[in-house]
């Protein structure tokens, strides 16, 4: 029997063998991925995940783990098997050409172009 | 809360890369030279997954177990406000076990798996928390001076090559500096209290000195292997710089408090800028982490017990259609 200095522990006269049966798979269910979001305005970003049987307990548990000192004012929750993902082993397929000028509002020089004709014509 | 990450001194020292795909170890190696992260389907060397497992889950274990000897306090805190205060560092504690057996489990280790491992008593935790808590000055003491001494810890990990153990320590980090001040508090309430306050948190800091001087761990030896494990940045410092760090921000403050620390060695070298100080006792580390110190028995018990009476509450909520999937980040 345990002897504790905690009187909760003393009462509960707990046995000192380990007798339980090991935790089997799923135990501790599956997992979702947590999003918050900090303020009215900002995105939604990830902050972790936590275990859980159903949408609802994920959310109460992502409420406790994520938001407890009063940081989001919106949270989500998403199966982790839902989200479809990336592998960093292909993080190649974001990789394209280095010429990107044609795509940016910097590649458009219309000034130069807009002084040359004003020159040319006397405006 | 938390203790460096016990690594047996007589695991025999064997080349930790041997076998590996020596091309796919060269990019391993460079993209952390670049400082860049490694996330968890990455490609990684089996001992770096090995042992970044036996370390998060030994500071997940510690946190669940950490939460012990201060949960006792509770009840009994001095006063409302410290009632309030204590509950929402040990849920804090609780919380960061949740967050670090979740990076574990990215790198392929189930949370049941190491829960088994921790009530069977084959995985370690912070050697610290077998050692009980007597007076509510022991539990200010923990607060203070365990948590500054797993914030030097935390810090240096923080900054490793494993991403979701360095976003689960950001956060810890900045939870436990909360637990600091907290703590810091309650020492300096005590001590500049009545001569019994005085008196308390004194026996409470004599009793709780050698826990700490063996919080960081035996001095590392200089072998291959650390060596390997501080390039990966699986190692951040040795046990004895952070040692060190921890004497040279944390005596002098205890000394301003007039508090006197129980070794008669401890001094600081001003030359080198190093503490000397009486080695702790390795042998009763030794003994305490091997499972016989005050409260290893009662600390797993405990843990069993609460496993034990919360499994038919899981297993009536599980749904049995649904499929573990390991957590993306």
């Amino acid at each position: 029997m345990i002897q504790s200095l905690d009187p909760r522990i003393a009462r509960e006269k707990i046995n000192e063998e380990n007798n339980i049966a090991p935790l089997t798979e799923m135990d501790n269910w599956e997992t979702y991925e947590v999003f918050h979001q900090k303020k009215r305005g900002d995105q939604h970003i990830h902050v972790g995940i936590v275990h859980a049987p159903n949408p609802e307990m994920a959310f109460l548990f992502g409420k406790e783990q994520y938001g407890r000192r009063g940081i989001s004012v919106n949270m989500w929750v998403v199966k982790t098997s839902n989200v479809f993902a990336s592998d960093y082993d292909d993080s190649d397929i974001f990789d394209t050409v280095p010429e990107k000028q044609y795509r940016e509002a910097g590649g458009y020089k219309v000034m130069s172009k807009i002084n040359k004709y004003k020159k040319e014509n006397t405006l | 809360m938390y203790g460096n990450a016990y690594i047996d001194p007589n695991e025999k020292p064997k080349s930790i890369i041997d076998g590996e795909d020596p091309i796919k170890l060269a990019d391993f190696e460079a993209r952390i030279a670049r400082g860049e992260k490694i996330e968890p389907k990455d490609w990684m060397p089996r001992e770096y997954r090995k042992q970044l497992i036996r370390m998060i889950e030994q500071h997940a274990h510690s946190e669940i177990i950490g939460a012990l000897p201060e949960g006792t306090w509770i009840t009994r805190a001095p006063g409302f406000k410290r009632k309030l205060a204590l509950m929402a560092k040990v849920q804090d504690e609780v919380g960061h076990a949740q967050l670090l057996y979740s990076a574990a489990e990215t790198l392929g280790k189930s949370r049941e798996a190491m829960i088994n491992d921790l009530i069977t008593g084959k995985s370690k935790y912070s050697n610290v928390f077998n050692y009980p808590a007597y007076t509510w000055a022991d539990a200010c003491v923990i607060a203070w001076l365990i948590d500054a001494g797993a914030i030097i810890n935390q810090v240096a990990n923080a900054k490793g090559s494993y991403g979701p153990y360095g976003r689960a320590l950001d956060r810890i980090c900045t939870e436990e500096s909360f637990h600091l001040k907290y703590g810091h508090d309650n020492v300096v309430t005590l001590a500049t209290g009545t001569p019994v306050q005085r008196k308390m948190v004194q026996e409470a800091l004599t009793r709780w000195w050698p826990p700490i001087m063996h919080f960081f761990g035996p001095s590392d030896k200089i072998s291959n292997h650390t060596e390997i494990l501080m390039r990966w940045k699986v190692k951040m410092a040795t046990n004895d710089d952070m040692r060190q760090q921890f004497l040279n921000m944390y005596v002098p403050k205890i000394w301003d408090l007039g508090l006197t620390v129980p070794d008669a060695n401890l001094k600081k070298n001003e030359e080198t800028g190093l503490w000397n100080y009486t080695e702790p006792d390795w042998d009763e580390f030794k003994r305490v982490i091997n499972g016989g110190g005050p409260c290893n028995a009662e600390r797993l018990a405990v843990r069993r017990m609460a496993e034990e009476k919360g499994r038919w509450v899981r297993a009536a909520l599980l749904n049995k259609s649904e499929k573990y999937v390991t957590p993306l980040a």
